[in-house]
């Protein structure tokens, strides 16, 4: 079937397999980079449809609230415990009020609202759009004249990076209260000292880097469901790898980013 | 007038499509002149979704040209694309019913999102395709999932003819339907298609859909054109393909590959 392969001396078989690794790695990257360079040029440039990022706004931002919301309060309590079992060793209690406003603004708040959105939005989004390649809707879409690109792709990646700053930013309130919680009705903190605590630690940069970091990361999931989705393979295992995918690569981008990020703003 | 009546509404030639190391389309002519039915006939996976894919640009050929009304579309701007969309319309084999919308807005939603009219007017020419294609206006409220094989295929071609495109593709649009359901489907396809003075090409390998629709039929085998003429030619065209093709024989020069 394959005659140029039969052909190939077999001392070069490693280099061959090297150089096919190669090739695919930057036909893939170029492959998403085009993808990128397309999505946000048609998120950018009319027609719109108001329509479709209204219905994306609730979807993604509205319905990942409880979720959200949820996380952020029992990492807020689990921090004010934990660090109360450590800092009591050291008779830094009152620290306790600090380290719970900074990690869950800086760190914890955008990471894990990222993390719980890529599970929930971004497996949707891919199994939708992947679902519409499968069952030729996309092709539809374009023969009607609407480019999916548009109709698609776009209001869910404005959606995404608006609404993740302000789910984490719920996110950030909530989180503070429930180490406000644990803190007053559990370790017996009084609660005007502990609220003066949190605003004498807490800056606004603080916060507005985790906000950044959350329209970033709400950017990653959408962007990822959106690739894994269009460019599904066929049939329904088709659909669930790209489900998969897009999970797993908008999870492990948002942890490298995460990093980047840090960097860039406390370095 | 006169040139307009001699350039034909579709021209391929040695238009070439691969994936990869399998070749599907290898050099496929073929024209389809103005107002005309074409037909193009051949076994399942020998590329004839792909021709049609590469037409209307959802698919790039690797070589070779494809004009429509003279116009070389192999390498338009994205734009240039849309705009020559809304001279097409088009039945998937599928459906390709949008699920997450009512019938009535499927039916409309070339209407709506690709040519800006308004909810109100578009809903009433959708409700109108819905009853030419024989059914009940209730229908226009449902959702796709709640509507049989056959329903769809009627909503299909509803959605295909609505805003009355110039060039319309049906892929195999009987497929999976028993014989009454494929023929009324057949006629309707004919009727909607005078009605509008569209272009037809359509695909089938459904004998008794040919020769309700076509007025010129293609056969492909292997990626190419192998023969093509009038559907008065067909029983006597003195080609081996077409002859076992038509006749559904398992030994000729069609061999199934096994694979
Ligand atoms: N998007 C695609 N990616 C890879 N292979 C494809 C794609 N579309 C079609 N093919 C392959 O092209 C061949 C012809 O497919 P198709 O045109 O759908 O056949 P049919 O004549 O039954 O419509 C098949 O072998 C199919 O697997
Ligand atoms: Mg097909």
């Amino acid at each position: 079937m394959d005659s140029t392969q039969n052909q190939i001396n077999p001392v070069f078989a490693p280099f061959q397999a090297v150089g096919q690794i190669l090739l695919s790695f930057f036909q893939k990257t170029g492959q998403l980079s085009s993808f990128i360079g397309k999505s946000l040029y048609h998120s950018i440039v009319p027609p719109f449809f108001p329509a479709q990022l209204w219905r994306q706004l609730v979807d993604i931002g509205y319905y990942s609230l409880p979720v959200v919301g949820m996380t952020a309060l029992f990492t807020g309590m689990v921090l004010a415990l934990q660090s109360y079992t450590g800092f009591t060793r050291f008779n830094a209690e009152s620290a306790i009020a600090g380290v719970v406003v900074l990690s869950i603004t800086r760190e914890l708040a955008p990471v894990l609202a990222g993390l719980m959105v890529a599970g929930r939005v971004g497996a949707a989004i891919a199994a939708e759009i992947g679902t519409m390649r499968v069952t030729e809707q996309i092709d539809a879409l374009t023969t009607l004249s609407v480019n999916p690109f548009k109709y698609l792709i776009a209001p869910r990646l404005i959606a995404a990076t608006l609404t993740l700053p302000i789910l984490v930013l719920i996110g950030d309130i909530i989180g503070v209260y429930g180490g406000y919680v644990v803190s007053i009705y559990n370790l017996g903190f009084s609660p005007g000292g502990y609220l003066s605590q949190t605003w004498d630690v807490v800056e606004n940069m603080d916060v507005i880097s985790g906000l950044i970091k959350a329209a970033a990361f709400g950017f990653i999931v959408a962007m990822m469901g959106c690739y894994h989705g269009f460019n599904s393979g066929r049939g329904a295992q088709g659909v669930g790898a790209a489900t998969t995918n897009a999970v797993v690569s908008s999870s492990i981008l948002i942890l490298i980013f995460n990093y980047i990020l840090t960097q860039v703003f406390f370095s | 007038m006169t040139s307009s009546s001699k350039t034909p509404k579709i021209e391929m030639s040695g238009v070439k499509k691969a994936f990869g190391n399998n070749h599907v389309l290898n050099g496929v002519d073929l024209v389809v002149p103005e107002g005309k039915s074409m037909v193009i006939i051949g076994g399942s996976g020998t590329g004839k979704s792909v021709t049609l894919k590469c037409i209307l640009g959802l698919l790039s050929p690797d070589e070779g040209s494809i004009k429509i009304d003279g116009q070389e579309v192999t390498n338009l701007r994205p734009n240039e694309r849309d705009e020559l969309m809304l001279k097409f319309g088009m039945l998937f084999q599928g459906g390709a019913l949008f699920d997450s919308l009512k019938i009535w807005e499927n039916v409309a939603f070339g209407l709506i999102q690709g040519r800006g009219k308004n909810r109100k007017e578009a809903r009433e020419i959708a409700v109108e395709k819905i009853k030419a294609v024989g059914l009940r206006p209730e229908v226009a409220d449902l959702f796709p999932a709640e509507l049989s094989g056959g329903m769809q295929k009627r909503v299909g071609l509803a959605r295909a003819v609505a805003a009355s495109p110039e060039i319309i593709f049906f892929d195999e649009p009987t497929t999976g339907l028993d014989p009454i359901m494929a023929d009324v489907i057949n006629q309707l396809i004919v009727e909607q298609v005078q009605e509008i003075g569209a272009t037809g090409l359509s695909i089938t390998h459904d004998m008794s859909s040919v020769r309700t629709i076509a007025d010129y039929v293609a056969m492909i085998h292997e990626g190419k054109i192998v023969w093509t003429g009038p559907i008065d030619e067909l029983d006597d065209s003195g080609n081996d393909y077409v002859d076992q093709f038509i006749h559904g024989r398992a030994d000729g020069p069609i061999q199934r590959r096994v694979a």
